[in-house]
């Protein structure tokens, strides 16, 4: 039964791993194009 | 409006850990299986919120198809992009469930199965919105997401019918559960859905800023002075 | 006839006519269906007995295959002669042209499947114990639910990048049920069950996408 938790572990682990690596991938893409856009409105 | 996110965001977090204490601490212990069978707290929630969002799918892309608007369009592609991360969960903590109590790795069973056959039909989506040229994208987009919705009751039908003639262990038991059990499944899904529908809000954020973004391109392309590029 | 019939029964005609002159991809299709079923066979090699069980996924695979290399074809010649633009011009109706495709598509398959079937039943030493015409029946519901789609997401990815890898990447996931249905049914004929479920499973689904892809043509044709 030992044995059998962590499995109980990986699986909310590794739930989590994937909820947070795209929020992760949200958030950079968020704050990369937020510089572009300043930066192109600097430019104007 | 903006001020609602935060708050959402930490109701949402508030309720993910008391969801997760439930689950681990909360519910009872199941007789045969132990403690692994807790991950039916996560895997059972992830599952019926990824079907929540390819629903909602459907409908923005009927929406757009009807309408046209850009807001449906981008409804679309977030709820197909949260539901395959759900799905993605769903077919991780299956196996690993499946592993310690029935010393195989994948089960024909009828939710792991559709879900895989779901996962694969909206990974396609979101290949064909990846692959396609930007104009039609939405157009194609919002056939195939039609089509791929239409499938789902066909996906059911014959795995069920496969299922009764060649009988596989059952995830999450068959037969009626504990009350207790219930109240901690339906409290995990009501925390995975408030934190489903934040993704889909941040990601439709990003998505508005991306569409934004490559406006302005194509604005300043077209408003450099011949000859010269920026 | 109807002018949509007509504009069907015309297009068809002039595929089919365009398909016999250029015997090139004919011929190196045919000889394509034939390699998939010897590589099967070297792959598979089962007793008489065993042969009714996977038979019927087998030949359906390898019918896979050859429909997927087929309908990646017939819409490469459209887009070099610019003919799809030409269409959407026209004022005919876009479900006229989607169902002579579909149907030309249809016969293409059909000529291939019948070429490989007599190789797979002597391969294999096949013997039905139940009624072979049940067997040609999922063989056409079968054919046609793969041709119906993979003509309308072949139209589909014609703009797309990679758009040879598209086509399956599009039609294998909805296929799924389609495909788990031919393949039982079949089988179930060979080792003489009943796949009365299953052949109604594969007539609804025939009659569903169909009917949406035919509805939805229009918008995709358009799609700009």
């Amino acid at each position: 039964m030992k044995g059998n938790n962590a499995y109980l572990l990986a699986a909310y682990a590794l739930t989590w791993i994937i909820h947070i690596t795209y929020l992760a991938t949200i958030v950079s893409r968020y704050s990369q194009l937020k510089r572009e856009i300043d930066s192109l409105r600097k430019n104007k | 409006m903006k001020r609602l996110f935060p708050i959402l965001g930490v109701v949402t977090a508030a309720l993910l850990v008391y969801a997760l204490y439930m689950a681990l601490i909360g519910a009872p212990t199941e007789q045969t299986m132990g403690n692994v069978q807790r991950i039916f707290y996560y895997h059972v929630p992830s599952a019926w919120t990824a079907f929540v969002l390819f629903f909602v799918n459907f409908g923005a892309s009927l929406v757009y198809l009807v309408k046209r608007k850009a807001a449906a369009d981008m409804v679309a592609l977030v709820s197909a992009e949260v539901g395959v991360v759900f799905c993605t969960v769903v077919l991780v903590t299956g196996p690993i469930w499946a592993r310690p109590v029935w010393g195989i790795w994948w089960t024909w069973d009828m939710r792991l199965t559709s879900t895989l056959v779901l996962w694969l039909i909206y990974v396609s989506y979101l290949f064909l919105r990846r692959f396609s040229s930007s104009g039609e994208t939405p157009t194609l987009a919002a056939a195939l997401a039609v089509l791929g919705a239409l499938c789902v009751p066909f996906v059911y039908f014959s795995i069920w019918f496969f299922r009764t003639q060649h009988p596989q262990p059952v995830m999450g038991g068959g037969g009626s559960i504990d009350p207790r059990m219930l109240h901690v499944l339906l409290i995990n899904w009501l925390a995975f859905s408030c934190f489903a529908f934040l993704v889909c809000w941040s990601r439709y954020r990003l998505e508005k800023l991306q569409r934004e973004v490559d406006q302005a391109h194509a604005l300043e392309s077209l408003m450099a002075p011949r000859g010269s590029v920026r | 006839m109807s002018a949509p019939a007509g504009i069907t029964r015309v297009t068809l005609l002039k595929d089919l006519r365009l398909e016999w002159r250029s015997k090139d991809a004919s011929n190196s299709m045919l000889f394509f269906s034939l390699l998939v079923v010897v590589v099967f066979s070297f792959s598979f090699d089962p007793s008489a007995d065993e042969s009714r069980q996977i038979a019927g996924g087998l030949i359906w695979v390898a019918f896979l295959f050859a429909a997927v290399v087929a309908l990646n074809q017939t819409w490469a010649r459209e887009i070099r002669n610019q003919v799809l633009d030409a269409y959407r011009v026209s004022p005919a109706p876009a479900n006229s042209l989607f169902l002579a495709k579909a149907v030309g598509n249809f016969i293409f398959v059909s000529v291939l499947e019948a070429l490989m079937t007599p190789l797979f039943i002597a391969f294999y030493r096949l013997r039905s114990i139940g009624p072979a015409w049940q067997l040609l029946v999922v063989a056409v519901l079968g054919t046609w639910a793969l041709v119906v789609n993979g003509t309308f997401f072949a139209a589909m990815s014609l703009r797309t990048r990679s758009r040879e890898i598209m086509l399956p990447l599009l039609l294998f996931p909805i296929s799924l049920p389609a495909i788990l249905a031919m393949v039982q049914a079949t089988t179930a004929i060979l080792n003489g069950e009943g796949a009365r479920f299953w052949m109604t499973l594969l007539v609804t689904y025939d009659l569903v996408f169909t009917t949406v892809c035919l509805l939805l043509f229009e918008t995709v044709l358009h799609a700009e």
